[in-house]
């Protein structure tokens, strides 16, 4: 069984990000960037599964641009096998990003696509979905446990209000919640072993993809909420409260 | 053209968030019609004929169905597209799973998650957790959006006539089977349309003492429970209690966080609220940036004051 992972490379959890100057995209110079978390959760899944004997290749696979060798190479020191990175000029939007991955698919002919239910840049939650209907497979997403067997995926997933188990025919998409696991710490040795591993790098133009986009007119900060006040004691809440009229 | 919503039914029938999906639809300027889906749902189909805003309702009914499988519904999306210029969903894990496969089937750049329709081809939506909002434009002809319910109201469930019109359903992929659902028994409001949320942060300390600090006041609130996410991580709240960027988004009239520290993740999902509180014995947490009230106080000396206070009155 393989199972190939994608990944994005996003602005760090811990940054607070900042509109640009031309208001076009957010501030990304300077700026500490990571493996979407849950994307590291998605890679986190698809080691245990090959560690448990379940799976016998995991491939991590970046739609981006060059500077998305870091985040593969921390992939590969979690444990995937190999990585490959489609090289674009520029981030790419879901439906162009989920149209590479399809190719890659073709190309790799996996059982199971693993990746984070969203990524925290753009927070879309849709590229999985997506690839599942290009593929035309099943699809199960927000996943917080992942079971394996006779050929099919028994999944528990995260709704509103709850939780849902499906069943899966494989090959399957799979999108992962943070509830997934607790992605491990990389050790230096795994570090080390990890630079051993192939990166392929395919040019974006080897693809014949195109897919229509969204135009970003401005990116900017939301309007602030106004200054709040400190209070001194349960009363004088009691009587702000009761003043804006949100009691019950 | 007219613009088509997805409605979303649970044990009730059609749920508030897709009458918040109606008032965005109808802010496209055409006529709106509403697609009802399920198993056995004459009588909701029915019944939805009533909402206001809505000229027609399409039913389509199939056991294919009956748990709303994006691989089931996708293809009757596909199907009734042509007849629309766009299709429209709440941003809820149910709109969230099916509008982007059948986006890619119709191979349009949807917009997820819009807090604001400017005109009928330009959305605001949050990125980043909320900390910043994007104005997208989307290529002329079909659009698909998802709309975040708690930033437009609900319109009425009745008032309305709708024209009702039955659908051949499309057939059954086959290719994934619903096991089941656990939703967990609520004996109070639902977090995402309650009046008021209380919320605690892992400080409560353990299950026991998330349960017997928060539910007291918010028995006498009439208060949904929220959690943040350190708190479920911690096992003291239900994984559904999570609050944020990637848990529920809430905008309650009033919104109490105790013992939150405020994590841009925790707050995304809060902004929208008419009332923040913050308790924190830390005056310098991030949460009091957001809130309209602060107290910096033990919760565990707040809670047991407010209650009595409250039940005094
Ligand atoms: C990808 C990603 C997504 C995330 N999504 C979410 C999300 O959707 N929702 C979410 O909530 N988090 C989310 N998080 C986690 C978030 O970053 C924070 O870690 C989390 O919100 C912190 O929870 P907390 O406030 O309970 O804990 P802490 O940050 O540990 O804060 C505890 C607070 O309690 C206060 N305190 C302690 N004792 C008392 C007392 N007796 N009385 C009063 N105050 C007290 C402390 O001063 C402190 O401010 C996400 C993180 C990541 C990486």
């Amino acid at each position: 069984m393989k199972i190939l992972v994608s990944i994005k490379r996003v602005v760090d959890y811990q940054i607070r990000p900042r509109p640009a100057q031309d208001g076009l995209d957010v501030e990304l110079t300077n700026v500490k960037m990571s493996i979407n978390p849950f994307d590291e959760n998605a890679v986190e899944g698809a080691v245990r599964l090959k560690e448990a004997g379940v799976a016998s290749e995991v491939v991590v696979v970046a739609v981006g641009t060059a500077a998305n060798q870091d985040v593969l190479r921390h992939a590969l020191a979690m444990g995937a096998d190999r990585a490959i990175l489609i090289e674009t000029p520029a981030v790419v939007q879901p439906l162009t990003a989920a149209k590479y991955l399809q190719a890659i698919v073709q190309r790799e002919a996996p059982d199971l696509v693993l990746t984070g239910k969203q990524a925290i840049d753009d927070d879309a939650a849709e590229t999985a979905q997506m690839l599942a209907g290009l593929l035309n497979w099943p699809q199960a997403m927000f996943a917080s446990s992942i079971q394996l067997a006779d050929g099919r995926a028994t999944v528990v997933r995260e709704i509103d209000g709850g939780q849902e188990t499906l069943s899966l025919q494989l090959p399957a998409v799979i999108s992962v919640d943070l509830r997934l696991n607790e992605p491990r710490f990389i050790k230096l040795p795994a570090l080390m072993m990890a630079k051993k591993k192939p990166i392929e790098t395919l040019p974006a133009a080897d693809f014949s993809v195109s897919a229509p986009v969204l135009t970003v007119l401005q990116i900017a900060e939301p309007p602030a909420r106004k200054p709040g006040k400190i209070l001194n004691n349960v009363a004088e809440l009691v009587a702000a409260l009761r003043a804006e009229k949100v009691l019950p | 053209m007219s613009v088509l919503v997805i409605a979303e039914l649970d044990s009730h029938g059609i749920k508030a968030a897709t009458r918040s999906a109606i008032c965005a639809a109808s802010q496209l300027g055409e006529d709106v019609h509403l697609l009802v889906t399920g198993n056995d749902v004459a009588g909701i189909a029915l019944e939805a004929t009533k909402i206001a805003g809505v000229s027609k309702v399409l039913h389509a009914d199939a056991l294919a169905y009956a748990h709303g499988l994006a691989e089931n519904l996708a293809p009757l999306l596909v199907q009734l597209a042509v007849n629309y210029s766009a299709l429209v969903a709440a941003a809820t894990s149910f709109g969230k799973n099916v509008l982007p496969r059948a986006a890619a089937l119709l191979d349009v750049a949807m917009v997820s998650e819009v807090i604001q329709i400017i005109n009928a081809t330009t959305f605001v939506r949050p990125m980043y957790a909320g900390n910043i909002n994007a104005t997208v434009v989307a290529p002329a002809g079909l659009r698909i959006l998802t709309i975040r319910p708690t930033v437009f109201e609900a319109v009425a469930a009745t008032g309305g006539a709708a024209a009702l019109e039955t659908l051949t359903a499309t057939a059954e992929s086959g290719q994934t089977t619903w096991l089941s659902r656990d939703l967990v028994q609520l004996d109070r409001p639902e977090l995402a349309t309650a009046r008021v949320v209380i919320s605690g942060g892992r400080s409560l300390g353990s299950a026991e003492g998330f349960k017997s600090t928060l539910t007291p006041l918010a028995d006498v609130l009439g208060a949904a429970i929220g959690a943040t996410r350190a708190a479920v991580d911690a096992g003291m709240a239900p994984n559904d209690s999570q609050v944020g960027q990637t848990g529920t988004v809430v905008a309650p009239e009033l919104y109490m966080a105790f013992g939150v520290s405020g994590a841009a993740q925790h707050v995304g999902g809060i902004k929208d609220s008419k009332v923040i509180v913050a308790v924190n014995i830390d005056a310098d947490a991030p949460i009091f940036q957001v809130a309209d009230y602060g107290l910096v106080a033990d919760l565990f000396t707040v809670i047991p004051e407010l209650e009595a206070a409250l039940k005094a009155e």
